[in-house]
């Protein structure tokens, strides 16, 4: 086994980067609480209308005990329900989401609430909007021939 | 090598640049189509039947073919004797010929606009599954033919050294056989029997589950002849050596062991995994890069030997050096830019955190663009003119041309797939087929949407020279004989290597622990919840 001194070295600098990269992303993982959304909570997606936490008069935005808010929401083919939401800037925001139907995948640009939604699981994105204005939900995963068309509007407001 | 073997090569890299062919004429429909500037063109059936055969054709099709191909010709001229079972591979070649051409009549009669990824509850044709899960079966047939190769080659051989290209292809059918267990799965125990009614219901997350365990190491089976290239065929027609034969053989393994169980890189975003998995696969998914990074060393190291000894001088008077009218030698640099590029922005998919700021956006499909049709499809490219006038007895028609085409297929992919890193950063997400969204978010993506479409049609005619140049040859009267035996020498070639570095008997007992861990429990986890199936839905 023959290895050259100039690839020793590289293999430090290879080490060395692959280190700092997976370090500062442990870093973030645990002192942030920085993970992506991985709840693995089941739901029926054939009666999730009919009862319990995402029937209709169930879902849109409510605020917590703490002034935390909770965003209950229904992707389904072609749109996300509510379609419109408003939640203030800068305050804890944590998302619930399901699918009656098929695969979709909902992503807010420029911010890192984004999830899949996969029928039969409920997933959950904790977040904070750190700007002002009107901004989309997008549907990023394809659902059909109609996958274009399916997005809704968030709106974050001003706190208090 | 033996005449048969030459004609299965042959057969199987027509298909698979025939494959190509057709569906670089839908890529360039599809940026036509999703620009918005030719509504007269704009059909939502169309388009996703379209971009569902584009990926199938250049995601299973092009690469199937080309891998086996490939192999073929390494196993004969590189252990300079037949393939253990010839009749097996043309078994092989008429499988997924079948199951392709199968699979093409559901695609193109919008019968299986489910996309290459096809997860469900979406739901395609019986046909398509049956068709894409028999592509499949036939490029395990292969994966016995290479191996069979080997082993028999090395009971003849005993302590010989197994020659680095057919030791790198080996890896490669081996990983395959790992790889593609997933997605077989899925087909034979979900998708199929549910396609055909027998099953009313399927598990999404299960079968998202068991297509991440193909969907990353998929992409190493179509980058693994790129490298093998890189290594045993470009030092050499560089006018150089091998910079180091062993660490070839280390990266091969190390894709090897690596590349399977770091599936869930492709399901950060998904509720059915738990973080604790995720964060694990994200720790193999960047060990992962570690032989990338080596093959960039090594073959930059070799080329610039190469250059040196060509007269080349000082820091980077090498490149200059280089000969640049050599068609591997233009991919193969143009191919390490790409990589480089490609790679850096793969870092940013991989990244546990940041992950969700470019999941599903147009950036990853720059990214897979830039890597899969511009690093890895362009040393296709140039292993074909290579392989050309050995597997015909032709001389390549027009060389000068060779070097014109894949210097337009470099650029080509670079105007296509940088405006697509910036749609993603500006938040478009990818499969669609228009943008009916907000007008202010979609004024920004305007300028970038005409740059692809430049970019698809300069790909477009490269194309085209790259086929007609095959063509011309195959059918030209201007026989050449060139000799199978100009594969790379090493600056220090091994005389005799320990086992681990000759076989993978060691390599798979890893994998196989590997994977229980990386997998057993993500898996078996869906007996033990309460999970609900989802009903079929068509599109
Ligand atoms: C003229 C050149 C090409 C053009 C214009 C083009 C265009 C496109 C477009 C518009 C999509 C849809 C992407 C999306 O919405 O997510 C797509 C998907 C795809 N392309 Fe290409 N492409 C080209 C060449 C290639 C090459 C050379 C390869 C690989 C060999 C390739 C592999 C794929 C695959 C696998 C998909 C499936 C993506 C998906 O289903 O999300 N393409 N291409
Ligand atoms: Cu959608
Ligand atoms: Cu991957």
């Amino acid at each position: 086994m023959h290895i050259d001194p100039l690839e020793k070295k590289w293999l430090y600098v290879v080490g060395f980067m692959t280190i700092v990269m997976v370090g500062s992303m442990t870093f973030a993982a645990i002192t942030m609480n920085l993970h992506p959304p991985s709840n693995v909570e089941t739901i029926d997606p054939k009666t999730l209308h009919l009862s319990g936490e995402f029937t209709e008069d169930n879902l849109g935005v409510t605020q917590n005990a703490d002034g935390s808010y909770m965003v209950r929401m229904i992707a389904a083919r072609y749109s996300f329900y509510p379609q419109m939401i408003e939640v203030p800037v800068d305050t804890d925001v944590t998302f619930r989401l399901t699918s009656p139907d098929i695969v979709h995948g909902v992503h807010v640009p420029f911010t890192n609430m984004s999830t899949m939604v996969i029928p039969g699981y409920v997933s959950e994105v904790k977040t904070r909007f750190v700007r002002e204005g009107e901004a989309q939900f997008l549907c990023n995963e394809y659902c059909g021939l109609g996958h274009d068309y399916m997005w809704s509007k968030l709106k974050v407001v001003p706190k208090g | 090598m033996h005449d048969r073997s030459k004609s299965v090569a042959l057969a199987n890299l027509w298909v698979a640049f025939a494959a190509m062919f057709v569906a670089i004429l839908l890529g360039l429909y599809q940026v036509m189509n999703r620009s918005g500037l030719f509504p007269e063109i704009e059909s939502h059936e169309l388009y996703f039947a379209s971009v569902s055969t584009h990926g199938v054709l250049m995601g299973f099709v092009l690469t199937t073919f080309f891998i086996m191909g490939f192999g073929y010709y390494t196993a004969t001229a590189t252990l300079k004797r037949p393939l253990w079972n010839k009749g097996l591979a043309w078994i092989a070649f008429f499988v997924s010929l079948g199951g392709t051409v199968m699979a093409a009549i559901p695609l193109l009669t919008g019968k299986a606009s489910v996309l290459y990824t096809f997860y469900p509850p979406l739901q395609a044709h019986p046909v398509f599954y049956i068709g894409a899960t028999l592509l499949v079966v036939g490029s395990w047939i292969w994966c016995l033919e290479m191996i069979m190769s080997v082993v028999t080659w090395k009971r003849d051989n005993p302590g010989k050294v197994v020659p680095l290209a057919m030791f790198g292809t080996t890896a490669n059918a081996i990983m395959w056989l790992w790889t593609s267990a997933g997605v077989g799965i899925e087909m034979i125990f979900q998708l199929i029997p549910w396609s055909l009614g027998l099953m009313d219901t399927v598990d999404p997350g299960l079968a998202r589950t068991l297509f991440s365990w193909t969907l990353h190491a998929i992409v190493y089976f179509w980058l693994f002849p790129a490298y093998i290239a890189m290594y045993t065929i470009l030092p050499k027609v560089a006018g150089g050596r091998l910079f180091s034969d062993e660490m070839g053989r280390i990266a091969f393994i190390m894709l090897l062991v690596i590349s399977v169980p770091i599936g869930f890189h492709h399901l950060y975003m998904d509720p059915q995994q738990a973080a604790g998995f995720k964060f694990l696969h994200m720790l193999g998914t960047f060990a992962v890069a570690v032989p990338t990074l080596l093959t960039g060393f090594t073959v930059l190291a070799s080329l610039e030997g190469a250059g040196r000894l060509r007269g080349g001088k000082g820091l980077f008077g090498w490149i200059a050096a280089l000969d640049w009218k050599e068609p591997m030698v233009v991919a193969g640099m143009l191919a390490l830019f790409m990589l480089i590029a490609g790679g850096w922005g793969g870092m940013i998919n991989a990244s546990y955190q940041m992950n969700s700021l470019v999941h599903n956006t147009q950036w990853v499909t720059g990214h897979f663009h830039l890597i899969f049709g511009g690093t890895t499809v362009i040393m296709y490219l140039a292993v074909a003119y290579h392989l050309w006038p050995k597997l015909t007895g032709r001389r390549l028609a027009m060389r000068g041309l060779a070097v014109i085409q894949l210097w337009l297929w470099a650029i080509g992919m670079l105007i296509l797939t940088l405006p697509w890193h910036v749609l993603g950063l500006l938040g478009q997400p990818r499969r669609i087929s228009s943008t009916p969204y907000d007008s202010p978010l979609v004024e920004q993506w305007d300028p970038h949407e005409l740059a692809m479409i430049v970019g698809g049609a300069v790909l477009v005619f490269s194309t085209l020279l790259f086929v007609l140049n095959l063509l011309l040859s195959h059918l030209s009267k201007r026989v050449d004989s060139v000799s199978d035996d100009d594969w790379a020498v090493a600056v220090h070639p091994p005389l005799s290597l320990p086992k681990p570095l000759n076989g993978y008997a060691l390599w798979n007992g890893i994998v196989a622990v590997w994977m229980v861990v990386a997998y057993g429990y993500p898996v078996l986890q869906f007996l033990i919840l309460e999970t609900h199936g989802s009903l079929p839905w068509g599109y």
